[in-house]
C-alpha cells in the first residue's frame, strides 16, 4: 500500500512548506488521500518551519504524526529534532550542505544530499527544496516525478514562473543523484 | 466531482461565499486569518460586503446589525477574539437573529499561543455570553466537513433564528486536504418577514434584546428555552466508527476525533474491539445515542485537546454505568496516537477485555 508520513523541516524561507504542498498536489493528482499541515512560529523568515504531509491509499486519520516514516531535514535544528523520531525502517533525507553531523541511526535508511550547495551551483540556493524533493520521489516511489513536475507547472505562482525550468532541473538533479548513488 | 487541495480557513470562507454570504465583518487573528485574506478579495469580486473592523467587539456588533436586516452574515475568530465578542453574542441570542460564527480554537488561557486547542468547549457550548442561551455548536473533523457545515450552519441559523458556531481548531484552520466546494449560490433577494428592512407600507418590525419588566423578559426566555428544546430534539448529530462490536469506546470530536480514527485502526490491529463516537454537534450534545452506547460498551476513553471539558458531558450522560478515562493535552499540544493507545490498552485491561 502506498502510504508515507513525511516531515519536511528547515528554516522559514527554505521552501519547506512549498515542497510539502507540491508533494500533496502530486499525491492528489495520483488519486491518493493527502493531508498537509504546517507548524511554524509567527515570523515570516528565519524561524523554524515544518510541515507534515501524509499521502495514502487509505483515508487519513490523524494528520499529525509522532514518528514519521520519512524526515526531510534542511538544517541542523531539524536534524536534531527529527533524527530520533523517524520510524524504524524509515528514511532520513539530509541536506548535507547545512548539516555537518552524520546520523547515528542504524535502523533507518539515511541519505545525504548536498542540496543547498548544488542549488547554489545551479544558480539559486533557494531551489534546494526541489533537489531534496526530487531525491525523495526517487527514494520512496510514492508519486512519479512527472506528476510532481506537472503539478509544479500548475501551482507555481505567477510571480515565480520564471523559475519553472530551473525548478524542473533541480527536481531532475535530485532524482539523478540518488539514482547514481544507488 | 472537482476536488481541490484546500486549506481549512480558505475552504470555510469560500464555502460561505458560495452559500450566498451577503456580508462578512471580522478582525484578523491566527490561526484563522487566511479566512479574512480570502474574503477580502472574493467578497469584493462578488460585489458583497467585506469589512475588517477595528476590533472583534466592533466586528460582532456589525454582524449583529447586519443580521437584524435579515441578510446572511458571519464572522470568524479565535479564542481571544471570541472572548471580546461575548457581549455581542448574547445580544444576538437575545434578539433571535441568525448569525454564524467560526471559532478556530488556539492554545490558552490568555494570549496563549497559535497552536490548535479545544479548550473553548465550555465557553462555546455553555457560556458564550451572559444570560440563558446556548448557541448551536458544530464540530468539523476534516476540510470537507467544515465546508459542508458552513451550509448547514446558515440553514440552521435561519431556520431557528439562532446563533450557530462552528468549533474548529488551529489544525482544521491550517491543514490542507482535498475537498469539494459547493456550487455557487447567489445572495438571497428575499427578506425574512421579521427583519428590520424599511417599514414603508407596513407596521415597523422591532428587533431587540431589551425587555424592561421581568414578565416580558421571562416570556422571551421561555420562548428561547422552547426553541432550544426543539433544537435539542431535532438537531443532534454524531458519527460512529466500528461501534457495532465495540467493547471500548473512544469519544472525541474535531481534530481529536480524527486522531482517534488512527488510534482505532491500530487498536483493532492489536485485537482490541475499539469503536469511536464522534459528536458533530457539541450543543446540543448527542446524548441519546451516547447513552445507548453506554449500555453496550464496557468502558470509554474521552480524548480532548483540553483539560477535560466535553468529558463532563460524557460523565453526565453515562451516569457511572461504565468506567470513563480521559486523555487530554493542553496549551496547543496535540494528542499522539501512540500515547492515546497506551491509555486505551490500560483501560482495556482494567475492564477485562485484553
Amino acid at each position: 500500500m502506498r502510504h508515507e508520513e513525511t516531515v519536511f523541516s528547515g528554516f522559514g524561507g527554505q521552501g519547506v512548506l512549498f515542497a510539502g504542498q507540491l508533494l500533496s498536489y502530486a499525491g492528489m493528482a495520483e488519486g491518493l488521500h493527502v493531508t498537509w499541515i504546517p507548524s511554524y512560529g509567527p515570523e515570516m523568515r528565519g524561524g523554524t518551519a515544518n510541515c507534515t504531509v501524509i499521502v495514502s491509499e487509505e483515508e487519513i486519520g490523524s494528520p499529525i504524526v509522532h514518528h514519521p516514516s520519512v524526515a526531510v531535514v534542511f538544517n541542523s535544528p531539524s536534524m536534531e529534532k527529527y533524527e530520533s523520531l523517524v520510524k524504524p525502517g524509515g528514511l532520513l533525507l539530509i541536506n548535507s550542505s547545512l548539516i555537518e553531523a552524520e546520523s547515528r541511526r542504524d535502523d533507518i535508511r539515511v541519505v545525504y544530499v548536498p542540496a543547498s550547495y548544488l542549488a547554489g551551483e545551479m544558480g539559486n540556493v533557494r531551489m534546494a527544496n526541489m533537489i531534496l524533493l526530487g531525491a525523495f520521489v526517487e527514494l520512496t516511489g510514492l508519486v512519479s516525478l512527472e506528476t510532481v513536475m506537472a503539478q509544479l507547472d500548475e501551482h507555481l505562482s505567477q510571480r515565480q514562473r520564471k523559475w519553472l525550468e530551473p525548478n524542473y532541473e533541480s527536481l531532475r538533479k535530485g532524482t539523478a543523484l540518488v539514482r547514481a548513488a544507488a | 466531482m472537482t476536488e481541490q487541495l484546500l486549506k481549512g480557513n480558505v475552504a470555510f470562507a469560500e464555502a460561505a461565499v458560495r452559500n450566498g454570504l451577503r456580508a462578512y465583518f471580522g478582525y484578523p487573528i491566527t490561526p484563522q486569518s487566511e479566512a479574512l485574506e480570502h474574503l477580502s478579495g472574493r467578497m469584493i469580486e462578488e460585489g458583497r460586503v467585506f469589512l475588517q473592523a477595528e476590533s472583534e467587539i466592533a466586528a460582532i456588533n456589525m454582524v449583529y446589525g447586519a443580521a437584524c436586516t435579515g441578510v446572511r452574515v458571519m464572522t470568524s475568530t479565535s479564542g481571544p477574539g471570541l472572548a471580546l465578542m461575548a457581549e455581542g453574542l448574547s445580544y444576538i441570542a437575545g434578539s433571535e437573529v441568525p448569525v454564524v460564527v467560526v471559532n478556530m480554537m488556539r492554545g490558552g488561557p490568555g494570549l496563549g499561543n497559535i497552536q490548535p486547542s479545544q479548550a473553548d468547549y465550555n465557553f462555546m457550548t455553555k457560556s458564550a455570553g451572559h444570560g440563558d442561551f446556548h448557541p448551536l455548536v458544530l464540530a468539523p473533523a476534516s476540510i470537507q466537513e467544515i465546508i459542508d457545515m458552513v451550509g448547514l450552519a446558515f440553514e440552521l441559523a435561519e431556520k431557528y433564528r439562532t446563533l450557530v458556531m462552528i468549533a474548529g481548531d488551529g489544525s482544521i484552520g491550517q491543514m490542507m486536504e482535498s475537498a469539494e466546494l459547493p456550487p455557487m449560490q447567489p445572495v438571497r433577494d428575499t427578506v425574512p418577514e421579521w427583519a428590520v428592512s424599511g417599514a414603508k407600507g407596513r407596521e415597523p418590525n422591532v428587533v431587540t434584546s431589551l425587555y424592561l419588566g421581568a414578565e416580558k423578559l421571562e416570556a422571551l426566555n421561555l420562548r428561547l428555552q422552547a426553541k432550544l428544546a426543539e433544537i435539542k430534539r431535532n438537531e443532534t448529530r454524531s458519527v460512529e466508527v466500528a461501534t457495532e462490536d465495540a467493547d471500548l469506546l473512544l469519544v472525541a470530536y474535531g481534530t481529536a476525533g480524527r486522531i482517534c480514527v488512527s488510534v482505532l485502526r491500530e487498536a483493532r490491529r492489536q485485537g482490541l474491539n475499539v469503536g469511536l463516537f464522534r459528536p458533530q454537534t457539541l450543543w446540543p450534545y448527542p446524548e441519546e445515542r451516547l447513552s445507548e452506547l453506554a449500555d453496550q460498551v464496557k468502558g470509554m476513553l474521552v480524548v480532548e485537546m483540553s483539560a477535560g471539558q466535553m468529558l463532563e458531558d460524557v460523565q453526565r450522560v453515562v451516569q457511572g454505568r461504565v468506567p470513563i478515562r480521559f486523555h487530554g493535552r493542553m496549551g496547543g499540544a496535540i494528542p499522539m496516537v501512540d500515547e492515546i493507545l497506551v491509555d486505551a490498552e490500560s483501560l482495556a485491561k482494567e475492564i477485562g477485555q485484553w
